[in-house]
């Protein structure tokens, strides 16, 4: 190694060309980065051409056509929306933790989901679970899972004690007490109410309701752009508190403002497809092989992508092809969980 | 590198609390003896808890030995199993926030649950319960490879790694389940209750005592073993044959719980930090400790479990959840104001 | 300069640290010394606002470290900490880029470009500026981190420990090249080191701390004296004169 050294000493000051720092290592991987995303958004939108398209009952010309499109349409929708926000939150989230084996997921949004949908079928019964669905309802439970997120952020990041990885444990550890409540709620619950919750707990597209979209598209868009903007800041946190301040960036207002807007996201995502615990982890662990750079512009968007990309696919093949309709986010769980345990096998360091 | 982890256990280590325990040797002083009366006495009220009139009814002196007797019982030698299983993680990985609930092996042990149901049509309890043991056994070794191989920053990451390898095994749970439609089965199999408990459906629970002793008897071996293993080899302990007994220890608890009871979130975790926090580190003179308070601990959950909502019962893991839950955020809390967190 | 006002600190009950009162001139390298949990890093990680004081006041070139705006102290001064791990693979240069963040906030301009490549070359790794730095050697790692804040080009540089895990030839380096940093660039330098040996040899001045406390501080030949010495170590150590100054023997 020491003769390296020298060798390389001497010749240090020969380089006079103009040097660049990219954001790619080499050419070629930049080159491979734009065709990859090409071909996910490609195959993305091949895939939804699928979804409206493929086996459609009724002639192009039939009258029902349109009505047959555009229920399709919602379900589309859905997978753009829940793509855009697991991508977008899980990679945010798993550069200002500097940690890339953790999701948002775990911050217990999940289990509030799932207690507030047992919980007003067990309180209020079946007919009230049927109709909790308006925009008002949607709403409550978005607004009730940011304050939730709000309160545990301020509590635990700010001040003298502030330490992310005791937010994060204690995110988790509310989610599991929640989990024990609902658990129990669940219980007493007949056979027959108890599939109509499963339905509504088990993430899916066809969860989604059409009425929610004109205010959840751009409350989601507002969100991803402002993260989107934060790319550059995003950079930095990923290497850490001590660093990110260093550089002078204020860590903690920093690291607040970008997990309250991935809680907007997660809050949103959970409400109107229902929890998916792994899929934000495959895709963020897919979108870095992907995208080999540390810049949030382009993993960002190769995130979404990929997600974009592999719920259309799934929901293709998986429904129209192999004819497993409920299983298509059970699927995408296991093998996000399935690459999990793959990964912190493989991990030397955290 | 032996020098890092002597290190290490020297900061993970909380100071002890000064003066309390004084004779480590001496198991039997008055509180430990008051402790026990107190336990009995809970107990006694336990044996005496239910909507079943056993004075009244003719044959209430059969119903309180077919279900008052074995229930109580379970519910002891269950406390002390679990309470036990998290002193022997905590041990083992020198990390109080490590038990069954935290690191997945309580997940494990229901996918071991369900791959029996799914391979035998009605198994037999043993079966069950062998099932839930292998699988346990597996996915604590799996666990604690990886805290081997990984080096941690922060000693919160291993309950946050152990909670996601947990969710990881329940979704994969989930798809079983709902591929074979059998989802309901395993929901009321894995909340916790001693309802369904009398003579002929618990009796595997008592080979918890032998877990117990061999416990006693190898306690030890199993602090030096937690201490790493270039320490433990140094100090001529055979470090992997500690650690697979070790989990084979916790295996057994968990699967016999999870076979005969269900699951028991957290108490694993609650009753040795606190007993470590009222008595200090030693582990010989706590084990008794943490046995008893795990016995008195679940016993009186389940007292209220049956009491709350008169005449049904709440699943005892219910409370012990949500009263886990809260302990163990005070537990986290408690922490970050004495010491460090980095 | 950087001033230290009655600052003090305390974790739980074991460790105090101050009241520290100091003031550490401008330009040359300070040497923070003393034995283990003295508060040697504790007091650097304070100055470098990366941990909170208690009481106390700390200025940097007359700017109040705790009150100012965090990214105008990240123009004046710079912190780097033993330990760096990050979750993304970064090469060199784009490693040494991000010192320029202060400034463009993550534009690299044309003048930025230029600061890069100048300090790639300052520390010598201009053929390895591609590599990503799990490529690199434990010597050439820890030269591409303290490039990376010497690219920040803040008058105070604060480093933890930079001779950390790195041998004779490596230490030997880094330390030649902080000199010239001091000497050409004109930069001011606090550093904690462990080896009082290399304290003498490449610094200016040394503070010598003790159990929370400031035990000395002066010039070089002030602190190496043998019952000084003995005295905050515990140890006895002997000084002799060695061809290039004084070398403590312990």
């Amino acid at each position: 190694m020491s003769t390296l050294d020298i060798g390389l000493a001497t010749n240090a000051s020969g380089s006079l060309r103009a040097r660049t720092t990219g954001a790619f290592r080499t050419r070629r991987d930049e080159r491979r980065y734009w065709m990859l995303l090409i071909l996910f958004i490609g195959v993305g939108l091949l895939a939804t051409l699928g979804l409206i398209l493929y086996k459609n009952p009724v002639p192009v010309d039939s009258p029902s056509f349109i009505p047959v499109v555009k229920r399709r349409l919602t379900a589309v929708v859905a997978m753009f929306i829940a793509a855009l926000c697991h991508s977008f939150s899980t990679v945010a989230f798993q550069s200002v933790t500097s940690n890339r084996i953790i999701t948002p997921s775990l911050l217990g949004y999940e289990s509030l989901y799932s207690f507030i949908q047992t919980s007003v079928l067990f309180f209020f019964g079946a007919a009230a679970l049927v109709k909790f669905t308006g925009t008002g309802a949607f709403f409550l439970q978005v607004a009730l899972m940011i304050a939730l997120s709000l309160i545990l952020f301020g509590w635990l990041l700010s001040g003298k004690y502030g330490n992310l990885h005791l937010m994060l444990l204690i995110g988790i550890i509310i989610g599991a007490g929640l989990n024990a409540v609902s658990g129990f709620m669940r219980r007493v619950l007949s056979p027959s109410e108890f599939d109509l919750l499963q339905a509504r707990l088990i993430g899916s597209v066809n969860n989604a309701d059409a009425e929610y979209f004109p205010i959840v598209i751009p409350l989601v868009l507002v969100t991803v752009l402002c993260l989107y903007l934060l790319s550059r800041k995003l950079n930095v946190l990923s290497l850490g508190k001590d660093v990110s301040t260093a550089f002078g960036v204020n860590y903690q207002a920093n690291i607040i403002l970008v997990l309250v807007l991935i809680a907007v996201l997660m809050s949103v995502s959970t409400t109107l497809v229902g929890p998916m615990t792994f899929f934000g982890f495959l895709v963020a662990l897919l979108s870095y092989q992907a995208a080999p750079t540390y810049d949030h512009r382009y993993v960002l968007p190769m995130a979404f992508a990929i997600g974009f990309c592999m719920l259309t696919t799934a929901y293709l093949l998986l429904y129209h092809v192999f004819r497993a309709q409920t299983v298509v986010s059970v699927i995408i769980e296991l093998f996000g969980g399935i690459a999990f345990l793959i990964v912190i096998l493989r991990k030397r360091s955290l | 590198m032996l020098m890092r982890s002597l290190n290490e256990v020297e900061i993970r280590s909380q100071p002890p609390f000064s003066g309390q325990s004084a004779n480590p040797q001496k198991i039997f002083t008055v509180p430990f003896v008051l402790a026990i009366f107190a336990v009995m006495a809970l107990g006694v009220i336990s044996l005496f808890t239910g909507v079943y009139d056993i004075w009244g009814q003719a044959d209430g002196r059969d119903m309180f030995f077919i279900t008052r007797v074995p229930r109580t019982i379970a519910l002891m030698l269950t406390g002390a199993a679990m309470a036990m299983t998290g002193l022997i993680m905590h041990l083992v990985t020198q990390n109080k926030m490590v038990e069954p609930t935290t690191i997945g092996t309580t997940e494990w042990a229901g996918l071991g649950l369900l791959a029996v149901y799914l391979l035998v049509p009605g198994p037999s309890l043993v079966l069950r319960m062998t099932g839930a043991i292998v699988f346990s056994f597996v996915g604590t070794m799996i666990f604690f490879l990886f805290l081997r191989r990984v080096r941690l920053r922060s000693s919160l990451i291993v309950p946050i790694m152990g909670l996601m390898l947990g969710a990881v095994i329940s979704a994969l749970s989930t798809f079983v389940t709902l591929y074979f439609n059998m989802s309901q089965v395993i929901e009321n199999w894995f909340i916790g209750s001693f309802a369904p408990v009398q003579i002929g459906r618990y009796e595997y629970l008592w080979i918890i005592v032998i877990v117990t002793v061999i416990l006693f008897l190898y306690a030890n071996r199993l602090t030096i073993a937690g201490l790493g293993e270039e320490v433990a080899t140094t100090l001529g302990v055979n470090y992997n044959r500690l650690i697979v007994l070790a989990n084979a220890l916790i295996a057994v608890c968990v699967g016999i719980v999870a076979a005969v009871i269900g699951n028991i979130p957290f108490l694993g975790l609650i009753v040795p930090n606190i007993i470590s926090m009222v008595r200090g580190d030693d582990l010989r003179s706590n084990l008794p400790w943490v046995c008893l308070t795990g016995m008195g601990t679940i016993t009186l959950c389940d007292i209220i479990a049956r009491v709350v909502i008169m005449p049904f019962e709440v699943p005892v893991s219910l409370i012990l959840g949500t009263v886990g839950a809260v302990v163990f955020i005070l537990i986290l809390l408690r922490q970050r104001r004495s010491r460090r967190l980095r | 300069m950087i001033t230290l006002r009655s600052v003090r600190k305390s974790y739980g009950d074991e460790v105090r640290i101050g009241p520290l009162n100091i003031e550490i001139p401008k330009a040359g390298i300070t040497s923070l010394i003393g034995p283990n949990g003295a508060g040697k890093s504790t007091t650097l990680l304070m100055i470098g606002r990366l941990l909170n004081m208690d009481e106390g006041q700390i200025r940097v070139a007359n700017m109040d470290v705790a009150r100012s705006r965090s990214n105008d102290i990240a123009k004046i001064l710079t912190i780097l900490r033993q330990e760096n791990h990050f979750i993304t693979r970064l090469t060199v240069r784009q490693l040494v880029g991000f010192g320029r963040f202060p400034y463009s906030r993550g534009r690299l301009t044309k003048e930025d470009e230029a600061i890069i490549s100048k300090y790639i070359g300052f520390f010598e790794l201009t053929d390895l500026e591609h590599r990503f730095l799990d490529e690199l050697s434990g010597g050439q790692r820890q030269r591409a981190y303290v490039a990376m804040v010497l690219c920040q080009e803040t008058e105070y540089v604060l480093l933890d420990e930079p001779l950390n895990n790195l041998d004779i030839a490596r230490s030997v380096q880094m330390m030649e090249h902080l000199r010239r940093a001091a000497n050409e660039l004109g930069r001011t330098i606090l550093m904690v080191l462990h080896d009082i040996n290399f304290a003498a040899r490449y610094s200016d001045r040394i503070c010598a701390m003790k159990n929370g406390q400031i035990a000395a501080f002066g010039t070089v030949e002030d602190i190496m004296k043998p019952d000084l010495l003995s005295d905050i170590f515990e140890t006895k150590i002997e000084i002799i004169k060695g061809p290039y100054g004084k070398i403590a023997v312990y």
